[in-house]
């Protein structure tokens, strides 16, 4: 197979069957990315999809693309080594709210502010899917789950709010059965030189029987409906999201013009490091030596 | 004359004694001496007693030496803390700052300067290194114009007044002590020596080169005590190759990076102490597990838990050769010597590619921070070993089957693409998995997968490098001593003293820990009357691994030191003797 030039979304499916259960909010996420993939012009090898673990974590199998899939909680660090060896590669990152807003909180804050070019994209369930119902930071006050069989106490976590304040350059949020819309998001976020964060809520229709499908349906807003909504506007962002309870959808926040994290480091190779000649080259390495002496 | 010096100064942390020391050893360096530092401090930047303790000679030195001649003190404490390792002809030189007291049960001679008067009267008291660094200059015979160069080197930017006024700081404090010592010569004068041109740097100094000079263009790292050092000169150097240090929020995130990096295709890596290698411990076991090439630097310092952060230990051992759940194979290379450092580094990341594993490079403090003068390295042994890296060619195929990237192979290690590569797409994956990195739970597959990975480095005791150093002359010694990382020159010196009580010893330092190179040590345990294992750990680390893997519980003793110092050459004497 000559390198394509272009795709369409069928290739970027596998012959994989995803062990999802039927229904699972994660299948449309999947469609999503293989669609948003090809309709912003790329080939299957130039896409890599780095993954958590968690149900949503499986994603990167299902993907004809270059995957990895890693550690609970790591998608985050690995991705953002993969885009510093090769900045010619799109890299997506993805996995669950425990994944991504529990084990993993820390390397979501801090991928915000370094803001390396690459798409981060939360499948939501507020709910731990994989390890069978447990509560999740994402999970409601009050949700009975298996580790809260009386209610969870414990504060819900805002993603969108935390990341308007991070100083994340793209937040965004979408729905899983709003297909066209999400990969829209998608496509948008890939284009958007530095980190991009889409949460998207995917029902776990297993083990959340709250947030179900009709439950978002009756309970979002479509960002597209607020008149005069300004994505850039980033007080607005935060106004909008406490007003709405983070229940809305579409791009709440960008900020184009800070540079990526690339753009910013010094001496950075114009071309991809993984592209580079190692050897350093006796000259170079004797000047080296020459200020140890 | 002497031989070789030892020389010590202390003080308050944060007075400066670091500098003292540094501006004693460059320039002594430059006169072609050898010289060993080890640094003694503590875990805070002000206040607290700290010292520097320089050893310097016409011959190669590799350890702490056991006695001191001159003692430079800045505070009451560094005499009383270390006026009993001077020996009869030793000299403290103290300030008078500090009104001090000499002890009564020495025969070293005392001498009083008025460093801190004289440098303020220079103009800052700042300079009263300097004004020591002429005292000592007194007492070696050493002329002060070898400093002028240093000094240009650490002042010129601060203007040619300020090179000027420590020049004169350090000829006053040499003029004040000659008159003190009066004429004559002094037993203490050091011999000339060769002038050669040599490398003076600490342990992370040669192991960050060595990282350079494979080919790295990416360090993820978290800052820590005592690997800082590496992450800080490539901040300096990356840069210039294209390359960046991404300081990241912890050590999880390091690790991780630094897999990412390496599956994007370049070469990657961290390096931290015990406590970032306890959180990178499941990050290991992923390169391990889905064979994704991963370097990390472990400089062991006083454990468990915060430990004694800034002090030597070598308790890491176990946690480095087992640490991780499940089962990886996990190649473990333990540097005794900064070239050592420099080399194995290189080799370390040649390792990762070749077998496409795990690779930890073993430091400990006193390598790592002990500045010493280094052998000329010779980049023509630096070579970069790829592996089975596929970059282009391959064959195509029109199903949209997978690469096979974890082909079951007769090494075990299998052709390995990076993302962006045509005809490459396969899936990885910590999860069990098939030869084209799908999922799979079945049995037969595990037990293909598990064996192939096994067995990557069965082979590697007998290809890698001198995977133990011997200094082995004896058909039966009397005594075997074993040891790892920096205990080897204390071992050295202390086998010549024992040999010249007619003790017959060897010396093995094991360099490859895991895989253990166990024919290489065998016949030399064999033959030995007596083994003992030198570390510095409270368990006999490497005394076990020895024992698990070449037998002798029997006949295998340990020598051990965990009170957070190095092994002196006196204490591996008379615990020799103990057991023999
Ligand atoms: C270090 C570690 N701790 C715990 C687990 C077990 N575990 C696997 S997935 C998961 C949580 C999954 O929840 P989420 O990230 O929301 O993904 P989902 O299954 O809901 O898609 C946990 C706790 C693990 N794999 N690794
Ligand atoms: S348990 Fe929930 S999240 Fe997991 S696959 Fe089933 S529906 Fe999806
Ligand atoms: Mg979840």
């Amino acid at each position: 197979m000559a390198t394509a030039t272009t795709a369409t979304f069928k290739d970027f499916r596998n012959s994989v069957k995803p062990n999802w259960c039927p229904g699972c909010g994660d299948f449309s996420v999947q469609a999503a990315i293989q669609r948003a993939a090809a309709n912003v012009g790329l080939t299957p090898e130039k896409l890599a999809v780095i993954s958590g673990i968690g149900c949503s974590g499986r994603i990167s199998g299902y993907i004809n693309s270059y995957g990895l899939h890693g550690i609970h909680g790591r998608a985050l660090p690995i991705a953002q080594g993969v885009k510093m060896a090769n900045k010619d590669l799109t890299v997506i990152a993805s996995g669950g709210d425990g994944d991504g807003f529990a084990i993993g909180m820390g390397h979501t804050i801090h991928a915000m502010r370094r803001n390396i070019d690459l798409t981060y994209i939360v499948m939501d369930n507020q709910i731990y899917g994989l390890t069978k119902g447990q509560t999740s930071p994402r999970s409601a006050a009050g949700f009975k789950t298996k580790s809260t069989p009386l209610g969870a106490i414990e504060q819900t976590l805002s993603p969108m709010q935390l990341a308007v304040t991070t100083g994340a350059t793209f937040v965004a949020q979408s729905f899983s059965t709003d297909l066209k819309d999400l990969t829209a998001i998608i496509e948008a976020g890939i284009n958007h030189k530095g980190f991009s964060i889409i949460n998207v809520f995917s029902p776990c229709v297993t083990y959340n029987k709250v947030n179900t499908y009709d439950w978002f349906k009756e309970n979002l807003t479509k960002l597209s409906t607020i008149e005069g909504y300004d994505p850039s506007d980033r007080q607005a962002a935060m106004n909008t999201l406490m007003q709405h309870n983070d229940l809305v959808t579409g791009i709440i926040y960008q900020d184009t013009e800070r540079p990526s994290y690339q753009e910013l480091v010094e001496g950075y190779a114009e071309t991809p490091l993984a592209d580079a000649d190692l050897d350093l080259g006796e000259e170079t390495f004797k000047q080296l030596v020459e200020e140890f002496m | 004359m002497a031989e070789q010096l030892s020389w010590k100064v202390g003080g308050q942390q944060g007075e400066g004694i670091e500098s003292t020391g540094e501006i004693f050893s460059m320039a002594l360096n430059r006169l072609g001496y050898y010289l060993y530092g080890y640094r003694h401090f503590s875990s805070r930047i002000k206040g607290g007693h700290t010292n520097n303790k320089i050893r310097v000679s016409t011959k190669k030195v590799s350890s702490v030496a056991d006695d001191l001649d001159i003692l430079v003190a800045f505070d009451q404490e560094t005499i009383d803390v270390n006026y009993r390792e001077l020996h009869a002809n030793g000299i403290i030189i103290a300030d008078t700052k500090f009104k001090p007291v000499k002890p009564e049960d020495t025969e070293a001679g005392f001498y009083a300067v008025p460093f801190t008067e004289m440098a303020t009267e220079l103009g800052t008291s700042l300079m009263k290194n300097m004004v020591a660094v002429g005292a000592t200059c007194a007492i070696i015979d050493l002329d002060v114009s070898v400093f002028l160069g240093v000094v240009e080197e650490i002042f010129g930017r601060k203007g040619e007044t300020v090179v000027q006024k420590n020049m004169e700081a350090i000829q006053q404090g040499y003029k004040y002590m000659k008159d003190q010592l009066g004429d004559g010569t002094s037993s203490l004068a050091l011999p000339p020596a060769d002038g050669q041109k040599r490398m003076f740097m600490i342990g992370n100094d040669a192991i960050a080169l060595g990282a350079l000079a494979a080919g790295v263009r990416l360090m993820a790292a978290y800052p820590i005590t005592p690997a800082s050092e590496i992450m800080e000169y490539l901040i300096k150097k990356l840069p210039k190759v294209g390359g960046t240090v991404i300081q990241t929020e912890d050590e999880i995130a390091a690790a991780t990076m630094a897999i990412g990096a390496n599956y994007g295709g370049i070469r990657s890596f961290t390096a931290s102490a015990g406590p970032g290698l306890s959180l990178m411990m499941e990050a290991i076991g992923l390169s391990g597990m889905t064979e994704t090439p991963l370097v990390v630097v472990d400089t062991q310092r006083g454990g468990p838990s915060t430990g004694l952060p800034t002090k030597q230990e070598q308790s890491d051992l176990m946690a480095m050769i087992y640490g991780t759940h499940g089962e990886i194979p996990k190649v473990v290379i333990a540097p005794g010597t900064a070239e050592e450092g420099f080399y194995d580094t290189v080799e370390a990341f040649n390792i990762a590619e070749e077998y496409q594993v795990p690779v930890i490079v073993l430091s400990d403090l006193q390598l790592s921070l002990g500045k010493h003068t280094v052998e000329p390295l010779d980049y023509s042994q630096v070579s970069i070993r790829r592996g089975k890296l596929v970059k282009e060619g391959i064959e195509p195929r029109e199903d949209k089957s997978y690469f096979k990237r974890y082909e079951v192979t007769e090494d075990g290690v299998s052709p390995r693409v990076v993302p962006g590569v045509t005809g490459g797409i396969h899936h990885v994956t910590g999860v069990e998995h098939d030869e084209t990195g799908k999922p799979s739970e079945s049995p037969a597959n595990r037990k293909a997968q598990m064996d192939k990975r096994m067995r990557k480095i069965e082979a590697l005791p007998h290809v890698f490098p001198n995977p133990v150093y011997k200094n082995a002359t004896h058909e039966e010694a009397d005594l075997l001593l074993i040891g790892f990382n920096s205990t080897g020159g204390a071992i050295e010196e202390a086998m010549e003293r024992l040999e010249s009580e007619g003790i017959k010893v060897n010396h093995a330092r094991i360099r490859l820990v895991h895989p253990f190179p166990t024919e290489d040590i065998l016949p030399l345990i064999e033959s030995a009357k007596r083994v003992a294992v030198v570390e510095n750990n409270a368990t006999g680390q490497l005394a076990s691994i020895i024992k698990m893997n070449a037998g002798y519980p029997q006949k295998i003793k340990s020598i051990l030191k965990y009170d957070g110092n190095p092994f002196q050459p006196h204490h591996i004497v008379e615990s020799s003797k103990e057991l023999i």
